[in-house]
């Protein structure tokens, strides 16, 4: 059965290319820091099984001293804009194919797994049919690309490294994010947190209560860096005790709304990495925080109009 | 004091990012304190550490759809994004915008949250349109570079706001489901579809809210 193992074995070797693509960079002066990160990478998804927990700290450990030194950009991929403007005139919206194929094999990927049956559940592992579709398509599109556009055989590893030192040290954030997260979970910071906030502040009418839930999933959201983490916390200390049992309002659209609260927190916060600091990276622009303020008007206009939308929709019985 | 302690954590992650400091060194340093404060030793902390980083893989397993976006690139992708806008004269940056947004609800709300993204959609394709449709509508033959940055940024918050306030109208997404889980552990039965319905208000108001944020800013200084 095709699952995550095949997936983080596929994983392992682009980034073992990474790592060899960078050793033999010449024009990057920091190649060798380069290749240990993106080596270290491999090691991870190539073993990370075979480590032990302390084996695996001692990886994360060396990958994230390494990264915070300083990594430098590959001279791999090609800045050759002349090349890129004559191949888009070439080739024109025929380019345009196999990034929508892309798309297309991960839907057809999922569906098939999710409605095949058993045959397609002993094929692939279904809970992983949407990663396990992304990789087959990310593999399937790049042979496809290199052929169609006449690229060279390497270019898929030379322009990766390319985007992926683009991205540089943030690409290993959002994973230490979610390592981070587990720790907090151990230690109890979420109790603690929850705690603080339902005895600090006042929930003597309706109102306040839902102003408290909502702003308290949105404010713990951006602190732990992810709503599911601020959900069950909240929920048990505010919503369902006052706002269920005390003022009798639904828990299907107390939840719902109380989660969407949450949400236009990771709109806010940096520690929700991949959403917001990434693309950043990806997208080299000059300020780390610069999706994060393209995104707080909404963000802040919609955490208004959940709490009000909750107020207003989430207690039938006393309107 | 006691469990509060446990906060310090917390707090080393809101102070490192706020004055700056290199985000993977500040998120080492919280754990640290985290887990000493929870009575771990520092070898405890650091297998703990471990376990999870492994644990969570698949994070970064998503960076596996760079070598295809780079090829593509490499192959004129982005030119070819800009060119196409730059013939299709009625396409602006907010009509490009609003219906990427729309576009992104709609299939977030089918469950099909994967079929775009920030590296396979934003950087290859939706940003240098934007760039050239603003190019197109401020009548200059190339975008100022801090204007880039801010329509680069717009673009990208689009996407996440998009995907946030369509997945939850989607049955079986992984939110939907926690919170299916979690009622049931406190005794409450609820139908995944009676959450869904309930996502349904916010991803509308999330349209008018950000819709109107993209006409405004299409609006700057365009040419009358």
């Amino acid at each position: 059965m095709i699952g995550l193992t095949q997936v983080y074995a596929l994983a392992g070797l682009v980034f073992a290319g990474f790592a060899v693509m960078s050793l033999r960079d010449a024009a990057n002066p920091r190649r060798r820091r380069n290749a240990l990160f993106w080596g270290l990478f491999a090691l991870s998804f190539l073993a990370g099984d075979r480590l032990g927990d302390l084996g695996n700290g001692v990886l994360v450990l060396v990958m994230a001293l390494t990264a915070a030194l300083g990594l430098g950009r590959s001279g791999t991929g090609t800045d050759d804009a002349g090349a890129r403007a004559a191949s888009a005139r070439a080739h024109g919206l025929r380019l345009f194919l196999p990034a929508l194929l892309v798309p297309v094999i991960v839907l057809a990927g999922s569906l098939g797994v999710r409605h095949g049956g058993a045959a397609a559940a002993v094929l692939v592992d279904p809970k992983q049919a949407t990663l396990v579709s992304l990789s087959l398509a990310a593999l399937v599109v790049a042979a496809l690309s290199v052929r169609l556009f006449r690229q060279p055989v390497l270019s898929p590893l030379t322009e990766g490294l390319r985007l992926a030192d683009t991205v540089g040290w943030m690409a290993l954030l959002p994973q230490m994010l979610a390592a981070l997260g587990a720790v907090f979970a151990l230690a109890g910071v979420g109790a603690v947190v929850g705690e603080t906030v339902t005895r600090v502040f006042p929930m003597d009418t309706r109102l306040a209560a839902v102003a408290v839930y909502c702003l308290g999933m949105a404010g713990f959201t951006v602190l732990m860096g992810n709503a599911f983490a601020a959900f069950p916390v909240m929920t048990a200390g505010v919503a369902l005790p006052i706002l269920v049992k005390v003022y009798g309002g639904d828990p299907a659209a107390i939840c719902a709304i109380g989660m969407l609260s949450g949400f236009c927190g990771t709109l806010l916060t940096p520690l929700a990495a991949n959403f917001n600091l990434a693309p950043a990276a990806l997208l080299d622009l000059d300020d780390r925080y610069a999706v994060i303020r393209a995104q707080a008007p909404t963000a802040f206009v919609l955490l208004i109009v959940n709490t009000v939308l909750m107020h207003v929709l989430a207690f039938p019985a006393h309107p | 004091m006691g469990p509060m302690l446990v906060l310090l954590g917390v707090l080393l992650v809101v102070a490192g990012f706020a004055v700056g400091l290199n985000p993977l060194l500040v998120v080492l340093a919280s754990a640290l304190a985290t887990g000493l404060a929870a009575g771990l030793s520092p070898l405890e902390v650091l297998a703990a550490f471990g376990k999870a980083f492994n644990e969570n893989r698949y994070v970064s397993a998503a960076w596996l759809i760079l070598p295809v976006i780079g090829v593509l690139e490499r192959s004129g992708l982005q030119e070819a994004a800009r060119g196409l806008i730059g013939r299709l004269k009625s396409v602006t940056f907010a009509r490009l915008m609003l219906a990427y947004l729309l576009f992104r609800q709609a299939t977030a709300a089918l469950g099909l949250t994967s079929i775009a993204g920030q590296t396979q959609t934003i950087r290859p394709i939706i940003a240098p349109m934007a760039e050239a449709a603003r190019a197109a509508e401020t009548g200059v033959a190339e975008v100022a570079p801090a204007e880039v940055q801010r329509v680069r940024a717009f673009a990208a918050g689009t996407d996440n706001i998009g995907l946030f306030f369509g997945e939850d109208i989607f049955l079986a997404i992984g939110s939907i489901l926690l919170m299916v889980g979690f009622l049931e552990q406190n005794g409450i039965t609820v139908e995944p579809l009676h959450l869904s319905v309930w996502a349904i208000p916010t991803a509308i108001a999330a349209f008018l809210v950000h819709g109107a944020r993209i006409l405004m800013f299409g609006r700057r200084g365009r040419r009358p």
